[in-house]
């Protein structure tokens, strides 16, 4: 009797910890499902990439209608870059490849990599705005000093809510210098 | 069925081993019962002198004692260590006494992982406490550990987070071997709709840690990992994003406090029929409200993130959702508040406590409703509004019921009765002084006094001295608490079986103090 009670017991152990295990596992799973749940609600501000080439298949351009298009740009708490986008705002049409620049300075006297994180606002219009080539694709490396102009290439999707006519893009430029350091 | 006798350890069944082999070796659910409330009642020390420290340094503005990280380390490790030091292991301890004694067992269904999930406390305290001695300090940045302000920690930051692991891992193996006690141990006849309260909501407690201490295991883990392997779940430069640490803690964070408070409804639900004299009001409706406030308590986490940038739709719903929880709350206070009606009463020490419980918890319970209401929470969000909520809810909630049960079960336990006039003085002492401290910081929070900070303005002094003075008066009178419990255990008049005259339940029928193994022979329930 107590021999088949203690089977039940370990019996019992054995399913429980694999819930254990499964819970733990569910704790990395809320990672994807978050990245997911943020790109289908556009929540956060992550914008999307696509293809030079296919944005002409894809997109019909809208030319009755313009939409406003703000820059924004920010080091990071600890980053000294000095970055500033090459022009405030545009005036673009959805549907069209539009390209401007962005400058980021090196001050300090040692060579530093920066990595750029995009967010569009408002939260409901970063789903409809797409880069085809962007400085925050990859991560930038300044020597000592240096000044350097880097590349974005935009398109708004027509698709974008009528309500919508301005939207900022903000970049926050974080130091990854020793992250890329560790890498090599 | 009269031969399910504990022959699983048959040299141990003429009571226990001599001298310190017996407590590390003990598989025994009272000696590990007894370890977890002694460990229990020596952090609610240490956290309760870390409040001290808090409550000096704020009596009057402008710094004073310490040293500003100091003081954030002070605020967090008293968080960690009243949480998982103080209550968790409190509640374990009262489930290893009373739930073997309850259900007709001869002890718990584990006996080696019992042992092994208690002795694994003392490490990791110990390594959490000595991280005030390394280089950078304790953690100091808060309790939530949130990035990135967590990553800036010093040479403790590995060791608090292997700490939170063990604990995690403690706690866990804790509640299989509830779960598994409860559902293959229970004497013939004690179905589960016949199990005490405290059982039920224990088994539910169990659940939710199982269910969420390995995703606390997970985020921490992910924390070690963005510091030390380059990963970057929570680090933006990567591609990760800091508020999704918060969705993960949360997801751990909101569970975790109703795993602080069920098994504080269970004791409330023993003791006020006990002394009402009357049958709990409601039994069934009890289980189901412990349930359904167990389910609610997944779904309400960013109530916690209001402030975050939510989409409105999102505010509306953890708003809605956190109000609903309101409901089977309510339905519980409505039940004792019944039982006690028309009963007839009287107010023996546990009983103080359980009606202070009642009260003061409600009181928590209200100002968290308003800090559920989305717009207003902007206002109230990290401002001591929420530091007097959760203390309202915590200490006069979770800790108040922690003293009702050790005053209403001591005298089971040891044979002996505690001086009754000695703990209607702790109770009144400390209900006096805990409304001192606390109810003022409503008026700060609401005034703006931001949480988590060393210095204040000005304008918040008086109310900050009038609740250090009932700070240090509260601290004060929990010496006499201890007093009181180690006198009861060296001796005193002696205590009968049934102990109290309306309680009802299995373990008033074993002797007082009771039987090494508990139900040797299972009991009949009718
Ligand atoms: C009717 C029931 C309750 C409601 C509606 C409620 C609501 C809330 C809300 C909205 C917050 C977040 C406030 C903010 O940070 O701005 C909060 C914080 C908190 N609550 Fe409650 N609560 C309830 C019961 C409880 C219980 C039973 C406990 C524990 C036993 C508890 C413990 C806490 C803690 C510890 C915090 C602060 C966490 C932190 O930021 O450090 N609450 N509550
Ligand atoms: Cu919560």
């Amino acid at each position: 009797m107590a021999d088949s009670r203690h089977k039940a017991n370990l019996i019992s152990l054995a399913r429980i910890s694999v819930v254990v295990v499964a819970m733990f596992g569910f704790g990395y799973l809320l990672v994807p499902l978050y990245n997911v749940f943020c790109e289908i609600t556009g929540l956060n501000g992550k914008t999307g990439r696509v293809d030079e080439q296919a944005v002409a298949a894809r997109y019909h351009v809208d030319k009755d209608r313009f939409v406003t298009v703000q820059f924004v740009v920010n080091a990071n708490q600890g980053m000294p870059w000095d970055v500033r986008p090459a022009q405030r705002e545009v005036k673009v049409h959805p549907g069209e490849i539009y390209a401007t620049t962005f400058t980021a300075r090196n001050p300090t006297a040692r060579d530093m990599v920066g990595q750029a994180v995009p967010s569009v606002a408002p939260n409901v219009a970063s789903r409809y705005f797409n880069k085809t080539e962007c400085f925050c694709f990859t991560q930038q490396t300044l020597a000592a000093g240096e000044q350097k102009a880097m590349p974005l290439h935009f398109v708004v999707d027509p698709k974008l809510p009528k309500n919508v006519r301005t939207l900022t893009l903000a970049y926050t430029f974080f130091d990854v210098s020793e992250g890329a350091k560790a890498v090599n | 069925m009269s031969t399910a006798a504990a022959t699983h350890d048959e040299h141990h069944d003429h009571g226990p081993a001599k001298g310190l082999m017996r407590w590390i070796t003990t598989t025994n659910h009272k000696d590990i019962g007894s370890l977890y409330l002694l460990f229990a009642l020596l952090m609610f020390f240490i956290g309760g002198a870390m409040a001290m420290v808090i409550r000096a340094e704020l009596f009057q503005p402008g710094m004073q004692l310490v040293q500003p990280e100091f003081f954030n380390s002070m605020t967090t490790v008293h968080a960690l260590v009243m949480i998982f030091g103080a209550v968790m292991p409190a509640f374990t301890g009262l489930a290893n006494w009373l739930i073997p004694m309850m259900i007709g067992a001869p002890d718990m269904a584990l006996p080696r992982l019992n042992n092994f999930s208690f002795w694994i406390l003392p490490f990791a305290f110990t390594m959490l406490l000595l991280t005030f001695f390394m280089d950078g300090g304790a953690p100091a940045g808060g309790w939530t550990l949130y990035p990135p302000l967590v990553l800036q920690l010093g040479e403790a930051f590995p060791f608090m987070i292997f700490a939170i692991h063990l604990m995690g891992i403690s706690s866990i193996m804790g509640s299989i071997n509830v779960i598994v006690t409860i559902l293959n141990m229970r004497a013939p006849g004690m179905t589960l709709m016949k199990m005490p309260l405290f059982v039920w909501t224990w088994l539910i407690t169990a659940y939710l840690l199982i269910a969420t201490m390995p995703v606390l295991a997970g985020a921490v883990t992910m924390l070690l990992t963005d510091k030390f392997a380059g990963t970057s779940f929570f680090s933006a430069a990567g591609g990760g994003d800091p508020v999704m640490f918060q969705h993960i803690f949360w997801f751990f964070g909101h569970p975790e406090v109703y795993i602080l408070i069920l098994p504080a409804f269970g004791v409330v639900s023993a003791i006020v029929p006990t002394f009402a004299r009357k049958p709990l009001f409601g039994y069934s409706s009890m289980v189901y409200a412990t349930a359904s406030i167990a389910f609610l308590s997944f779904i309400v986490w960013a109530h916690h993130m209001f402030t975050v940038g939510m989409p409105v739709v999102g505010e509306l719903f953890f708003m809605y959702a956190t109000m609903m929880i309101a409901v089977p709350t309510g339905v519980k206070v409505f039940n004792w508040v019944s039982t006690m009606w028309k009963g007839s009463m009287t107010f023996e020490t546990p009983m103080l406590f359980a009606i202070g419980f009642i009260f003061m918890f409600t009181i928590g319970g209200f100002s968290g409703l308003m800090l559920a209401i989305a717009p207003a929470d902007f206002q109230y969000h990290d401002t001591y509004f929420v530091v007097a909520h959760f203390h309202y809810v915590l200490v006069t909630g979770a800790i108040y019921s922690i003293m009702a049960a050790t005053y209403y079960w001591l005298p089971k336990w040891t044979g002996n009765m505690y001086n009754e006039t000695l703990g209607k003085w702790h109770f009144w002492i400390s209900t006096i002084s805990v409304n001192v401290l606390f109810f003022p910081q409503h008026f700060l929070g609401l005034a703006g006094m931001p949480r988590r900070i060393p210095d204040y303005s000005v304008q918040f002094a008086d109310w900050n001295m009038v609740s250090s003075i009932g700070g240090f008066v509260f601290g004060a009178s929990q010496l006499l608490f201890a007093f009181i419990v180690f006198k009861t255990i060296r001796g005193g008049e002696k205590a009968s079986s049934q102990v109290w005259e309306g309680a009802k339940g299995l373990e008033w029928t074993l002797s007082s103090p009771p039987p090494y193994h508990s139900f040797t022979q299972a009991p009949e329930v009718k």
